[in-house]
């Protein structure tokens, strides 16, 4: 067998291995998701979602904890998502390069590689303690809000980027100020990506566990949020709860599996919108 | 009768709708220099990277008509595409070294098409780097990375790197384009002393350097080939009108 | 006139609420350093004595000063003469409250205990030899026994000490060794893991799949960023562990291992789409003069390629262990939590975040053991910042776009 031959051979076989290592991590996640599809799947009825947990949380619902972690999720972004669009806003029409923009792009990515269970300490001492909000709905929304800032901020930044120039000077031409041609004309064409960041921005949110461990999370708790200075469960915690350190835990397995499953439903959906939200909203600013 | 070297019969080639060569009938003999000249676009470089199928990494590339290398046609079925790289080197219009060493980078056409001997690897090194007039400059910092060297020299290392692996025909894209005068000048005797060994097909910008180095000229034009024929003639007696205007600076 | 001056202001107006926006995460990041490192550096301030408590000695005692470590041996009955930590020849006697029981009775110590104080100076008086730990509120202000004074805790020991027993009596050890050890052990393995799968699957992306599978694999993979890492967790305690216990033999199969294949999983995408992204950065220049000289794909991608995004590629790696080491729930539910050095992958470990996240309910506010945590935390700041200034330096500017 010639060189050439061999060296062929050879690159058929590494390629051959590539596909496979490649192919072996989408198993895995597929692995991973119809596990917990079909040992949840089961667990998952109406009732599962609308009734409270029973029986020290081997049998009932998850209901307290689904609300709770749409009020977190709700609440944060509502937080969240102004100011990053703002400062996203800021930083890609108002300033030009220069060191003011790299400083804060440098504490931007700071923050982002900051791990979540520190952000957690930080809401406690800062949100909970500090401002006295006790462990509370905002205490934690305010934690996951700092959590997602980066991202939308990112993902605001970059889909004005992506904006093409004439549009601007298309509307300063016709006498629009700053604010008026940002508004009406960048805005609303960034807006599908900015969007798809908000909703991964939730998807993230939702699956976040340590930075609500000593802000909001509750063990259990029998009755539904009244305000936003309330304590409620989660369903990332709860999961957890139920998973690790529940009273029976092979009892409660039912119930941490039908928790994932909801969980994962919600990340699944979240990702699938995000994904659909690029795909027609951004072709349609292509046409224009 | 001799054998053209490097041919090309009725070749047509589309990137997707783009019509970029349309019927190019073109030959040269062994041990000759051929330049391409043409305004840019007009698919010199298109042209030039049918001979080692260049082209074929580009997406939505197709080709009707035959390219030949001694007669052979090279899109061929049993033709295998590295054998004709090796086969037929190409030096490239921005000096492009691999971030290794000097010697990596002459050895680096050895090694992939399977030589191990490590004294053979040494000799074919040292010849290559002599023939591209380079072995004196960089013969003490073999071990240096290819980037330390200037413009020039990373052109002639690109040559040297190119003739290691003995092709038969040298492909050049504009070798010297970005290179100042003096490197120009190396490298324009560097290509005329490389015509006994090797045959090449050079694009040029430059009209002097075409008349310097070659024996044919071909002059391109919108994806066609207008006139191909002995470099004096093209410049002294072209056959064409636009080849008169071109060479004498009318246009383009 | 006034309409003009009107949309002046109004616009004046909304930039600077751009502006203020803009300065939020900075604001963030300095705020997080100072209430981080305010608690966390706190514990340097303290001495290691275990929470409202007071160590005492006889007057006549000559011995007025132990460290933290002299203290231990005595109460675990190591040392047994005081001659050992610089004293006379004599029998130390121990004494905790619990042991008041012992030389006064109900009535005499008072329906509240208020005549404790005075019966633990007293006490102290009559045992020469005697050294006791008791809460301060039963320490006799102006008495006649001695507090021992206790050095405040030293960094070397928090870095360097290999036991953490944050909540021991009477005194406490704070020794981060083996909770930094554990995070660094489970994020290498996690890395080593993931590397050789993660690399392939962002050269198979890069140079080989067609665009058609480009497109699926692309949104899979943002999807096992998506899965919430206590769902990673979960999985790993119902799958992983028996199969890592049935396999290895294992009383538990919680283990470093167990965290680090589950953090590996979890740091696919990050090392998938950095090296992707630093493959494809590659000049097609380098490309072609490759495949120019006769090498093929793979020759080209192995001694090219590769070697050209080499720096964006270690950027991958180093960030995908940032995020390892940050990583809280998964591991906090796999690793098995055993705050020992680790000396096996087979071994339950414990992380810095699993520790903060598994103690910080349990520990009194402000308190030795709260401070400790926060400690751990600019710890763990401090470990990703300077992962992150890594990153920043050897990931070129073209690759973030
Ligand atoms: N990869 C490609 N895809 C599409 N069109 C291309 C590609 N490469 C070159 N072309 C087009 O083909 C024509 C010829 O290009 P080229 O051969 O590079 O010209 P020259 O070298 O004579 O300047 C140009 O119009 C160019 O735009
Ligand atoms: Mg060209």
């Amino acid at each position: 067998m010639d060189f050439q031959t061999r060296k062929n051979m050879k690159e058929k076989m590494a390629f051959g291995a590539l596909r496979l290592f490649s192919f072996s991590i989408i198993a895995i996640l597929f692995f991973i998701l119809g596990y917990i599809v079909i040992n949840g799947i089961s667990v998952v009825s109406f009732d599962f979602l609308t009734k409270m947990p029973e029986d020290g949380m081997t049998k009932g619902g998850i209901l307290p904890a689904i609300i709770g972690t749409l009020c977190l999720m709700v609440v944060s972004l509502a937080i969240a998502f102004p100011i990053g669009v703002f400062s996203g806003i800021y930083l890609n029409e108002y300033i030009k390069d220069g060191w003011f923009k790299r400083f804060i792009n440098l504490m931007t990515n700071n923050l982002s590689g900051i791990p979540s269970i520190v952000f957690g300490l930080f809401g406690m001492q800062f949100f909970v303690n500090q401002l006295g909000w006790g462990d509370s709905i905002i205490a934690g929304s305010f934690t996951l809000a700092i959590l997602v800032l980066p991202v939308i901020i990112r993902t605001t930044e970059e889909s004005l980027k992506a904006v093409s120039n004439t549009f601007r000077e298309a509307a300063s031409g016709l006498g629009a100020s700053k604010w008026q041609t940002t508004y009406s004309v960048v805005l609303p064409i960034g807006m599908p990506n900015i969007l798809t960041g908000l909703i991964l921005s939730m998807s993230r949110v939702s699956g976040e566990t340590a930075p609500i461990l000593f802000t909001v999370a509750a063990y259990f708790l029998p009755q539904l949020p009244h305000s936003i200075f309330d304590q409620v469960m989660a369903l990332p915690y709860h999961l957890y709860v139920v998973a690790t350190s529940g009273n029976n835990i092979t009892e409660s397995r039912p119930i941490a599996f039908g928790t994932a499953l909801v969980l994962i439903f919600i990340v699944l959906v979240l990702n699938l919108l995000a994904n659909w939200l690029r795909k027609v909203l951004g072709s349609k600013v292509k046409m224009n | 009768m001799i054998l053209n070297k490097v041919e090309a019969q009725d070749l047509h080639l589309w990137y997707g709708d783009f019509y970029a060569l349309k019927g190019i009938n073109f030959s040269i003999k062994k041990n000759t220099v051929a330049a391409l000249i043409g305004p840019s676009g007009c698919g010199k470089s298109t042209f030039l990277r049918v001979f080692n199928r260049m082209n074929d990494l580009i997406d939505n590339v197709s080709i009707k008509g035959q390219a030949l290398i001694d007669g052979k046609n090279i899109y061929g079925k049993e033709l295998r595409v590295d054998e004709l790289r090796k086969r037929v080197g190409m030096v490239f219009q921005k000096p492009n070294p691999f971030p290794k060493s000097i010697f990596e980078n002459v050895a680096f056409g050895l090694r992939v098409n399977g030589i191990k001997h490590k004294t053979y690897i040494e000799e074919r090194v040292e010849k290559s780097l002599q023939q591209a007039a380079l072995w004196n400059e960089v013969k003490d910092k073999l071990n240096k990375s290819a980037f330390e060297l200037s413009g020039g020299q990373q052109q002639r290392l690109c040559i040297a790197r190119a003739l290691a692996i003995e092709p038969q025909i040298l492909l050049m894209d504009e070798p010297a384009s970005a290179l100042d005068p003096i490197s120009t000048a190396k490298i324009e005797d560097l290509i005329y002393e490389l015509k006994q060994e090797y045959t090449i097909l050079i694009v040029t910008h430059n009209m002097q350097q075409a008349s310097r180095v070659s024996d044919t000229t071909a002059f391109f034009y919108l994806g066609e080939l207008i006139e191909h024929d002995n470099t004096k003639k093209i410049f002294t007696a072209p056959d064409k009108m636009q080849t008169q205007n071109y060479v004498t600076g009318r246009f383009g | 006139m006034i309409k003009h001056f009107l949309k002046d202001f109004k616009e004046r107006f909304i930039e600077g609420v751009l502006f203020l926006s803009s300065t939020t995460t900075s604001i963030l990041v300095v705020l997080i350093v100072v209430y981080l490192f305010k608690e966390g550096v706190g514990i340097f301030n303290r001495t290691p004595v275990a929470e409202g408590s007071e160590l005492l000695v006889s007057a006549a005692n000559k011995v007025n000063k132990l460290t933290a470590d002299e203290v231990r041996k005595i109460f675990e009955q190591e040392f047994t003469k005081w001659n050992q930590v610089g004293g006379s020849d004599a029998e130390i006697e121990l004494f905790r409250l619990d042991d008041i029981t012992n030389y006064y009775t109900d009535e005499q110590l008072g329906e509240n205990f208020e005549n404790m104080p005075h019966c633990i100076d007293t006490i102290l008086m009559q045992h020469p030899n005697m050294i006791a730990f008791v809460s301060k509120q039963y320490v006799l202000p102006n008495g006649r026994a001695c507090k021992v004074s206790i050095d405040k805790i030293a960094v070397k020991q928090v870095m360097l000490g290999n036991r953490w027993y944050p909540t021991a009596s009477p005194v406490v050890e704070l020794g981060i060794w083996p909770l930094l050890l554990g995070t660094i052990w489970v994020s290498i393995g996690a890395i080593l893991l993931a590397l050789p799968f993660g690399l392939a699957a962002a050269i198979y992306m890069a140079e080989i799949a067609d665009s058609r599978i480009r497109k699926i694999l692309k949104p899979l993979i943002e999807l096992l960023a998506g899965i919430p890492s206590v769902v990673y967790g979960f999985f790993g305690l119902v799958v992983m562990v028996p199969i890592i216990q049935q396999t290895f033999n294992l009383d538990v199969g919680q283990s470093a291992l167990a965290g680090s294949i589950i953090l590996g999983i979890m740091a696919l995408p990050t090392i998938i789409t950095i090296s992707e992204d630093a493959i494809r950065n590659t000049p097609r220049a380098m490309r072609e003069a490759s495949l120019a000289l006769g090498a093929n794909h793979w020759q080209t991608i192995v001694r090219v390629v590769l070697p050209y995004s080499v720096s964006g590629i270690t950027a991958a790696v180093i960030l995908g262990i940032g995020r390892a080491i940050g990583e809280t729930m998964a591991v906090l539910m796999v690793t098995g939590n055993a705050a020992v050095v680790p000396t096996s992958f087979l071994q339950p470990v414990r992380t810095i975040p699993a520790t903060i996240a598994a103690e910080l309910g349990e520990a009194p506010f402000g308190g030795i053991h709260f401070q400790a945590l926060f400690f751990l935390g600019c710890m763990l700041f401090l470990l990703t910042f300077i992962i992150n200034v890594i990153v920043e330096m050897l990931a070129p500017k073209k690759l973030k776009r």
